[in-house]
Formats: structure tokens, C-alpha cells, sequence
């Protein structure tokens, strides 16, 4: 299969960064919710499991890159899932040789990054198309984006469910501790006050921004 | 996607060759990496159990630094290097090398799903000196308290767990009491706001140490010495 090199993405510092802000696969794709509400209830696992998802995003999107001129269009789907699965039963051995400790807290929700949409998503609208060094810059940005978002929530729901930041006491000991943050309600809480801070800001942007694009997100 | 699907060749004809070395070949590749990594990381996740374990056995008794593990038979006490099928318990030794605990597991359902514990018990003052929660689901903040809550905790530094007199039972049940109400030391002062997981763990510890404990005191010789009795000259 010929290239043609018109239609593919140029490698620029827009390919990482629109993964981290303008394209955030949880506050603006809200993809992969599953995990985003289930396993930041602390900051620790957060930040395990976004770099989790990440290696598997990054290998899985390197692959299917690499393989896209082979990979038949009705058989793209099955392949692709072999391809994550096969990265996220990697990830599960790792995690398990690094810590069983961290392995128990992350639970079923390893080897369920092999449903996580943002995995998937990215192979079929982005490396089954572009070159090589554009999906891997451009997966490690979606990666970080990803992370990044699991983070935010893991940090607030951990400060206020247990009073901690990985592990160590924050408050003084009369402190109360919210539970609620840490059980599954403190999920929807925390990511509701995310949305609402990101979408604001975005709106404000857009008001602000005199040029045409932005007057179209502010119509829209 | 659909303009694609129109470019294939009419009349049925699907490129099947393809579609059958991609699936194929994706497979292959994919079945070599797991076994490598599986391979790979199989040393690693056996001795992190086995630090593990390690770990949680010196948490339950103290000045423990040595173990070794007896599965308990219908026949009594063996070394677990034997085979035999049942319980495995641990007996633990202190830098002098004499016998400073014994730790064996219990578990019993709570609020989510069944939590599994290891329990330290000490055959000189036959009291439970330590506890620890291995597996557990229940729900933060509230049930796993258990393993938090240090005024709970306080419960298994000296529990009383005598045997009676002919040595087949404990003396006094190990019951779970209403948080406050404790006044022998064979009772559990259950944590508020998570009875349920601390009636679990009471239990837990009652049915492992009835069941246990007996044997382990009748067979001490042979955690001392580390020797099947049977087998010894």
C-alpha cells in the first residue's frame, strides 16, 4: 500500500499536548470512565493505574501503527483487541513482580484496561492512520492526559477522604475525614467538580477569544 | 470505512488468506510475549509471596525472624515440604531460635465477601498477640477499620485464648462484645461503624483457633523441633 504522506499528521509539540488539555481523553472525551471512578481513591493508585493504562496505550497504539498496511479492515477490531490484551496480561505479570501489595489495591480494573475505550479509541482513529513517531508522541500525550486526570482526582478524593497525600497525614489528628470522598459516590463528586471547572474554563476562553473558532464552541 | 468496503473485489469474493495470516500471525506474537513475560516475571511474583507471607507472620508475632511451614493433616502436624494436604500454619522462632509464636489463617464472611486473616498466637501465655488482615473487600473508611482502627487493634496484643482442661477446646469462646462493653479478656471490643466486619474477624478467629489450637498445643514438640515426631529416632 502506497503512502500518502498529505494526509498524515505532522509530528508537532500540538500532537503530545492536545492529549494532556484540548483533547483530555476523561474531562473532554469522557472515555474510560470505568476506571477514572473506581481506582482514584487514592493518590498511589492513581498514578499506578494511569501509567498502567499508558504503557498499554503506547504499545498497543506502536503496534497497531506498525502493523496498520498488514492488518485487513474487516479483521482490524479482533486484531486490535488481541494486541491490548496481550499488553494489558503484561502489564498484570509486571504489576504483580513490582508489588503484590499495589497489585491487590488495583483489583480486576488491570486486566480490565483491556475494555478501556480510550485504548481502543486511539488505535482506531489515530495509529491504524498515522505514521509511527506521530502515534507514539501522540499516545503518550493521551497517556499523560489520562494520568493526568486520574491524578487529579485520586489527590482531592485521598486529602479529603483520609486526610492523607500518598500515605502521609496532612491535617492535624481531630481531623474528620470525609469518607464519603473514598467510597464510590466521592467519584461522581469530585469528577462533576472537575468537569464543571474545565468546562468553565473553556467557556471563558471562548468568550474571551475574538476569532471565529471560538465564537463556534461558544455557539455550540 | 464504507468507501473501503465497496473497493473489495464483488460477487463474495473475501480475501480470506489476509485475514487468516493477520489473525494468525497477531496471535502468534501475542502468545510468545505473554509466555516470555510469564516466564520472565514467574521467579519474581513467587518470592514476593513469599516476602509477603514472611512479612505478615513477623507482623503477627513479635520478635519473630525465622518460619517454617507445618500444614496441619489429619494425622497432626508435618513440615509442608511432605505434601500433605490441609491448613498451613507457621511456626515462628526468635533470633535465639526458641518458638515465639505460632500464625494461622481464618477467615469468615463480612459486609462484602469473605475476609481472610493471619492470627499470631503465643503457646506461653496461649493468648492471640497479633492479627492481620490478608485479603479484604469491605468498604473503606468503614469496615476496614479492622485493620486500621488502633484502639480495635489493641484487642489482639494479649487476647485470652486458653484451651480447657482436657485440651480440645478453648476454655472461653472468643466472642465479639458492643464497642465499650469489654470486660474479659477472651472478648473482642468491636469497632463502631464497622460490626459487622469486626463480628466477622471474632469469628474468623474463634472457628481457626477451636479448630487450631488444640492440635498446635498438643504437637509443640514438633514445631520446636521442626521434626515429624513420627519420624524422629
Amino acid at each position: 500500500m502506497a503512502e500518502l504522506p498529505t494526509q498524515q499528521e505532522p509530528l508537532t509539540l500540538d500532537t503530545f499536548v492536545r492529549g494532556l488539555w484540548e483533547e483530555n481523553p476523561v474531562f473532554v472525551m469522557l472515555l474510560g470512565m470505568c476506571p477514572v471512578l473506581a481506582v482514584t481513591n487514592s493518590t498511589m493508585n492513581a498514578i499506578a493505574m494511569g501509567l498502567a493504562t499508558t504503557f498499554v496505550l503506547v504499545c498497543s497504539s506502536l503496534l497497531v501503527s506498525l502493523l496498520r498496511n498488514w492488518i485487513p479492515k474487516q479483521v482490524r477490531i479482533a486484531s486490535y483487541i488481541v494486541i491490548i490484551a496481550t499488553f494489558v496480561t503484561i502489564v498484570d505479570y509486571g504489576i504483580q513482580a513490582i508489588s503484590l501489595e499495589l497489585y491487590a489495591a488495583l483489583g480486576a480494573f488491570i486486566q480490565l484496561i483491556v475494555a478501556n475505550c480510550v485504548i481502543l479509541g486511539r488505535a482506531e482513529a489515530y495509529a491504524s492512520k498515522e505514521r509511527l513517531h506521530t502515534t507514539f508522541i501522540n499516545s503518550l500525550g493521551m497517556g499523560a492526559g489520562f494520568t493526568l486526570a486520574l491524578l487529579s482526582l485520586g489527590t482531592v478524593r485521598e486529602i479529603l477522604g483520609s486526610g492523607t497525600i500518598l500515605g502521609v497525614p496532612l491535617f492535624p489528628a481531630d481531623f474528620q475525614p470525609w469518607v464519603v470522598m473514598i467510597l464510590p459516590p466521592g467519584g461522581f463528586f469530585v469528577l462533576g467538580a472537575w468537569l464543571l471547572l474545565f468546562n468553565w474554563l473553556r467557556l471563558r476562553k471562548a468568550r474571551k477569544s475574538p476569532d471565529p473558532t471560538g465564537a463556534a464552541i461558544h455557539a455550540s | 470505512m464504507n468507501a473501503e468496503v465497496e473497493t473489495q473485489p464483488r460477487g463474495g469474493v473475501t480475501p480470506t488468506w489476509p485475514m487468516l495470516r493477520t489473525l494468525g500471525g497477531i496471535a502468534m506474537m501475542s502468545g510468545l510475549l505473554v509466555v516470555l513475560v510469564y516466564q520472565t516475571t514467574l521467579p519474581i511474583i513467587a518470592e514476593n509471596q513469599r516476602l509477603l507471607t514472611e512479612k505478615a507472620v513477623f507482623q503477627v508475632i513479635p520478635g519473630a525472624v525465622t518460619k517454617r511451614d507445618f500444614v496441619v493433616t489429619e494425622g497432626g502436624l508435618q513440615p509442608v515440604e511432605t505434601g500433605g494436604a490441609g491448613t498451613v500454619i507457621y511456626a515462628a522462632a526468635g533470633a535465639d531460635g526458641g518458638l515465639r509464636g505460632v500464625a494461622f489463617p481464618g477467615a469468615a464472611r463480612g459486609y462484602q465477601d469473605v475476609i481472610q486473616f493471619l492470627f499470631g498466637y503465643d503457646p506461653d501465655c496461649q493468648c492471640i498477640v497479633g492479627s492481620k488482615v490478608l485479603k479484604s473487600t469491605e468498604t473503606p473508611g468503614l469496615g476496614d477499620k479492622i485493620s486500621t482502627d488502633p484502639e480495635f487493634l489493641k484487642n489482639f496484643v494479649a487476647l485470652d485464648a486458653r484451651l480447657n482442661a482436657d485440651g480440645t477446646a478453648l476454655a472461653n469462646p472468643i466472642v465479639p462484645v458492643k464497642h465499650g462493653t469489654k470486660t474479659q479478656p477472651w472478648q473482642i471490643d468491636a469497632v463502631s461503624g464497622a460490626t459487622i466486619s469486626s463480628n466477622a474477624m471474632a469469628r474468623a478467629l474463634n472457628d481457626a483457633a477451636q479448630d487450631l489450637l488444640p492440635k498446635v498445643q498438643r504437637e509443640l514438640a514438633t514445631l520446636l523441633s521442626g521434626e515429624d515426631p513420627k519420624e524422629a529416632p
